[in-house]
């Protein structure tokens, strides 16, 4: 696998398919040539869905995810903002965001291009946003896009898997999200507050990396880098 | 005896009942009678096998006989709850021999968990005489419509075990719904039937109707006391054929002289404190049970059915010894039952005493227990043990304010019953004695929560789960929300388990039972443990399955068990402890292995003075340690510990993780520990340390929070369609705790998580009296390897992390390899 070096902001970067990435501490995706943020499973309004079920979960996940978000475009000023899919936890979410919420996402859509992909809990596109919805975008020699493909493939950049990883210690664990990659394809972290997130050493990873797999797992203020093979077996 | 001369006699069935037998009733269960007729609150405290049981149930089967014939059915007369449920199939038993053999016609039956739907619906139907169930029932209870009517005849409430019972969430909800029956059927009167304890006065208070008196008074419960009975014989054995280890749970090398006293005996009981503990004496009596003794294992992770054998088999003495923990406690009056033996230290003297109970169930003979120390320091607690049963020197229970998260649970309830008005249950609730103080705007907090969650936001309005009647009356919302309500009723929030089961996930079979999905999550396949008094091969985990084949003949298991108890030694047995290790000139009165053993404390680290405090530092493996020994009490320790850590914390040793007991508190770290300023580590004044939102950040706090969010039903595990356990269903709470303290601090749950936090840990005053008493008096020893002294503490550490802080941070750099180089540009 190429290269990967330490960015001032505490995350990693690489290159994929010769496209320069940067692997943000937040989570989110950084491609500088082209001025583009990528955040994937966002998840908005999964408090509320789960409230409307009658489990009256913290209904602040939404701006919590959000507060996250227009961080990151504080501090990157980006061009286009791609939200990768799961954007919204269910097809009522986007009749469920209060005022505030519909006003920052107006808000952003303002000041830069803003890219919806579809995802499988959000298929459709999201009404009365603003913003363009497709199934996928391609960046340079990259295709971003919501689910991974299940065999080894170039060049995609995916989410959809939620992916954490483990590392153990001094007889005890750390549990963290994290990205994948081997160099050729990237799976993103879930950006969502109450998103979740699945093991890396779960069977749903296996078969989509030809080569050696390593996890850029975030830390409090950096990404650190970890080859899955050394990653502890868990949930 | 001018009283017994004075009190009116049995009525004829009941005392030709008692001359047949050859018995005089006793003095304790006259004078439960007597209460009876003047409808008096009351509390019986006795020891086991002291006729308590009939003394509770006495003044309602006089009732129930002299009850003329009535127009209509009557109602439930009495009902009677226990903490236990194996403890109402016992009852029942016992109590159908007198009424059967009276002849009197009252018809008693039991309701649990496990009666089935079809008994339950017609026990609804038509309500028996005597109902004996749980606290689960009697919440579940409260939320049935119908419920006033059904109870309008009620004359009597048995509250069993109550010592066990009514001080902890568990009470708070049992006490509400003692209020709700207050409101159906005001005659009621309460029965609580309780062991020796220190405080009777409290439980005294807590069982009363009427609480306008808070000393005691006119309107508070009356006491009766039953016979002491003789002082129970307790020895310790510290003179065993095998060594006694310097650590270690399981009593090895004792078990040889166990056997033989097994032997001697006509039944045996062999505690232990853990589940853990008793797999493993069961499997080494099993191996040197070459007299073919049946022996048994009884504990709560196996399956029901064979609890029950197991249980069935004791009743008819067919077993000679039964290696259990306390899932066997309480009050069960099975077989004969000459021997107790205590497997390590029994962490409390009532704790002992209650298990010594369980011994020779005639009053006049004593009971006979062993204690079997499992390793050096325990010889020391097992002395202190012993000296306190010969003083009668029992360890109290704190009383409490009522958890807000249980009301909120029981609000619910109520909501699903019938229509209230806010004004009406907020005085009903006063009249329950832990929510005696209960103030209108925590109130009004808690119904908001149970409505529309307490948020902030109105977001939730639309989804009210309690909802508002043109006259102003709460209901529940449909009929999902109150299914949804009845699946999750308790107090008991469980462990996530996951099922240990054969076969596999094509076809899955027969199901060995339960165990901690935080214990088999860390298996893979080919690992082998131990179970059920087997050794198993794991295979494989799918969803809330494990699945397992016996591990084949002669293996070990592989993945040690965690031997840790999770009982603190009581205080006051801390400070004997500390007095027979300071007496130097005692020391000969110990056993050989106990005298060396402090010897050698001695000559590696250091004996303190009753008042020194000594600390010991040293490293292990990859952690570092700082052992001290304030021998001031599990919670002061707890708290002592928080700040400890949080001033590690500042100078940049990475604290991980604590424990605390009774006489000593360890922590460990990545950094090292030697050279740390122990002055200013200790020093008295706290301000600045800003340990509340140190606390924030534990695991503590998150598993405090995890619990309230459970029991308010916020979150629920049990959802229709979903019999799953806790990691499936469960939302994680960490998550949400997360988000909730960014943007709402003062939520009520957070409130509750601190409350249940301070009361189990957060002792601030205290803390800062002991760092005044320690101040110029630390005496520090820097070792190589650890102390005699601090390998019990150090077992008890487990791997899961204690503290927040940058240690996990620092975990994750130390093990990240080399794989980001350092950019020479500065990119974003």
């Amino acid at each position: 696998m190429n290269a990967l070096r330490r960015s001032a902001c505490g995350g990693c970067q690489l290159d994929l398919q010769g496209e320069r990435l940067v692997a943000r501490v937040s989570g989110a995706l950084w491609l500088p040539e082209t001025r583009t943020l990528a955040a994937g499973d966002l998840h908005l309004e999964k408090g509320s869905a789960f409230g409307a079920r009658g489990q009256l979960l913290p209904p602040y996940d939404t701006a919590a995810t959000l507060d996250r978000l227009l961080a990151e475009v504080e501090a990157l000023t980006p061009e286009r903002l791609v939200l990768m899919g799961d954007s919204f936890h269910d097809r009522g979410a986007v009749g469920r965001l209060d005022q505030v919420a519909v006003a920052r996402l107006e808000g952003l859509s303002q000041r830069l291009h803003l890219v919806w992909l579809s995802g499988n809990h959000d298929p459709e596109p999201p009404e009365g946003l603003a913003g363009e919805t497709v199934d996928q975008i391609r960046i340079g020699s990259l295709i971003l896009t919501h689910e991974p493909s299940p065999d080894p493939v170039e060049g995609e950049v995916a989410g959809h898997l939620h992916p954490v990883a483990t590392v153990r210690g001094y007889g005890t664990r750390v549990r963290r999200r994290c990205f994948l990659t081997d160099g050729r394809r990237m799976i993103l972290p879930a950006f969502g507050a109450y998103a979740g997130g699945l093991n890396v050493t779960d069977p749903a990873f296996r078969g989509l990396f030809a080569e050696a797999t390593t996890a850029l797992i975030m830390g409090d203020d950096r990404v650190h880098a970890m080859p899955v093979a050394r990653l502890t077996v868990g949930v | 005896m001018l009283w017994a001369v004075v009190a009116p006699p049995l009525p004829a069935p009941f005392s030709d009942w008692f001359a047949q037998r050859g018995w005089s009733p006793r003095r304790h269960q006259l004078e439960m009678v007597e209460a009876g007729r003047n409808d008096r609150d009351v509390l019986l405290v006795a020891p086991t096998g002291g006729g308590k049981t009939l003394g509770g149930f006495l003044p309602s089967l006089i009732d129930l006989a002299e009850r003329g014939p009535r127009n209509t059915a009557p109602g439930l007369h009495t009902l009677y709850i226990s903490p236990l449920k194996a403890l109402t199939t016992d009852v029942e038993r016992n109590l159908m021999t007198p009424v059967r053999e009276m002849g009197l016609a009252v018809r008693i039956e039991t309701r649990t968990g496990d009666t089935p739907v079809s008994k339950r619906q017609r026990q609804k139907q038509s309500p028996p005489d005597i109902l004996l169930t749980t606290p689960e029932q009697l919440a579940l209870m409260c939320a049935w419509e119908g419920g006033r009517d059904w109870f309008s005849d009620l004359r009597c409430i048995i509250i069993d075990e109550v010592h066990a019972i009514w001080s902890g969430k568990r009470g708070d909800l049992l006490n509400l719904g003692l209020a709700r029956l207050n409101q159906f059927a005001p005659m009621a009167r309460r029965v609580g039937l309780s062991a020796t304890v220190q405080d009777p006065d409290a439980i005294r208070r807590w069982l009363s109707r009427s609480i306008s008196h808070r000393e005691v008074g006119e309107d508070m419960a009356d006491l009766v006391l039953g016979d002491p009975g003789s002082p129970p014989i307790v020895e310790v054995m510290d003179r065993t054929s095998g060594t006694i280890p310097w650590s270690g749970w399981t009593a090895a090398h004792a078990m040889a002289d166990v056997y033989a006293r097994i032997e001697q005996a006509r039944l045996a009981l062999v505690f232990v404190n853990t589940r853990f503990q008793a797999e493993m004496a069961f499997q080494m009596l099993w191996e040197m049970n070459d007299g073919g003794l049946p022996i048994a294992l009884h504990h709560g992770s196996l399956a029901a059915e064979q609890r029950r054998k197991v249980e069935a088999a004791m009743a008819r003495g067919e077993l000679r010894a039964v290696v259990c923990t306390s899932t066997l406690d309480l009050g069960i009056d099975w077989g004969d039952v000459d021997l107790v033996i205590q497997l390590a230290a029994p962490k409390g003297s009532a704790r002992l005493i209650q298990r010594i109970g369980r011994a020779n169930h005639r009053l006049d003979e004593p009971s006979r227990a062993l204690l079997v120390p499992a390793h050096r320091f325990e010889v020391l607690e097992c002395e202190a043990a012993k000296e306190a049963v010969a003083e009668n020197d029992l360890d109290a229970d704190p009383a409490r304010t009522g958890a807000l998260d249980v009301l909120a649970q029981h609000l619910m309830g109520l909501a699903c019953a019938e229509p209230f008005l806010a004004d009406d249950v907020f005085a009903e609730f006063r009249t329950s004695a832990p929510y005696a103080d209960l103030t209108r705007p925590d109130f009004d907090e808690v119904l908001a929560f149970v409505s529309s969650g307490g948020y902030a936001l109105q977001t939730y309005d639309r989804f009210r789960r309690i909802v508002q009647d043109r006259e102003g009356r709460w209901t529940v919302r449909n009929a999902e929300t109150a299914q949804r309500h009845r699946m999750n009723v308790g107090a008991i929030v469980e462990i996530p388990m996951l099922n240990v089961r054969l076969g596999s996930p094509r076809r899955p079979a027969r199901r060995i039972g339960q165990m901690e999905e935080s214990y088999l999550s860390q298996l893979t396949a080919g690992d082998t443990f131990t179970f059920a008094g087997q050794v198993w091969r794991f295979n494989e985990m799918v969803e809330i399955d494990c699945f397992v084949s016996p591990a084949p003949p002669g293996s070990d298991p592989m993945v040690p068990s965690w031997g840790g108890s999770k009982f603190a030694l009581s205080t006051y047995l801390a400070h004997r402890v500390r007095r027979l290790i300071a007496d130097e000139a005692g020391w000969s009165r110990l056993p050989d292995e106990v005298r060396e053993w402090l010897e050698i404390q001695r000559a590696r680290s250091l004996i303190p003075s009753t008042d020194e405090m000594l600390v010991e530092t040293f490293q292990r493996g990859q952690r570092h340690y700082l052992v001290c020994y304030p021998f001031d009490g599990r919670i002061s320790h707890g708290t002592l510990g928080h700040l400890l850590a949080r001033r590690l914390e500042r100078a940049g040793r990475l604290p991980i993780g604590m424990v605390a007991n009774d006489y000593a508190l360890a922590i460990w770290a990545m950094r090292p520990l030697g050279d740390v300023d122990l002055e200013a580590l200790f020093q008295q004044d706290m301000l600045g340390d800003d340990l509340e939102a140190w606390l924030d950040e534990s695991f503590m706090m998150k598993r405090g929070f995890r619990q309230c969010a459970a029991i308010s039903g916020l979150i629920q595990r049990r959802l229709p369609g979903h019999e799953k356990s806790g990691r499936q269903v469960t939302f994680s709470t960490d998550l949400i705790y997360d988000v909730l303290r960014r943007h709402q601090p003062d939520h009520l749950l957070l409130r509750c998580a601190r409350a249940d936090a301070a009361s189990g840990q957060l002792d601030v005053a205290r803390v800062g009296q002991l760092l005044a008493r320690i101040q110029g008096r630390i005496r520090h020893a820097a070792l190589s390897r650890p102390s005699p002294f601090a390998v019990p503490a150090m077992l008890e550490i487990g791997r899961e992390p204690v503290m927040g802080g940058t240690w996990a941070d620092v975990l994750l750099q130390e093990n990240a390899e080399d794989l980001i180089a350092e950019a020479m540009e500065l990119d974003p």
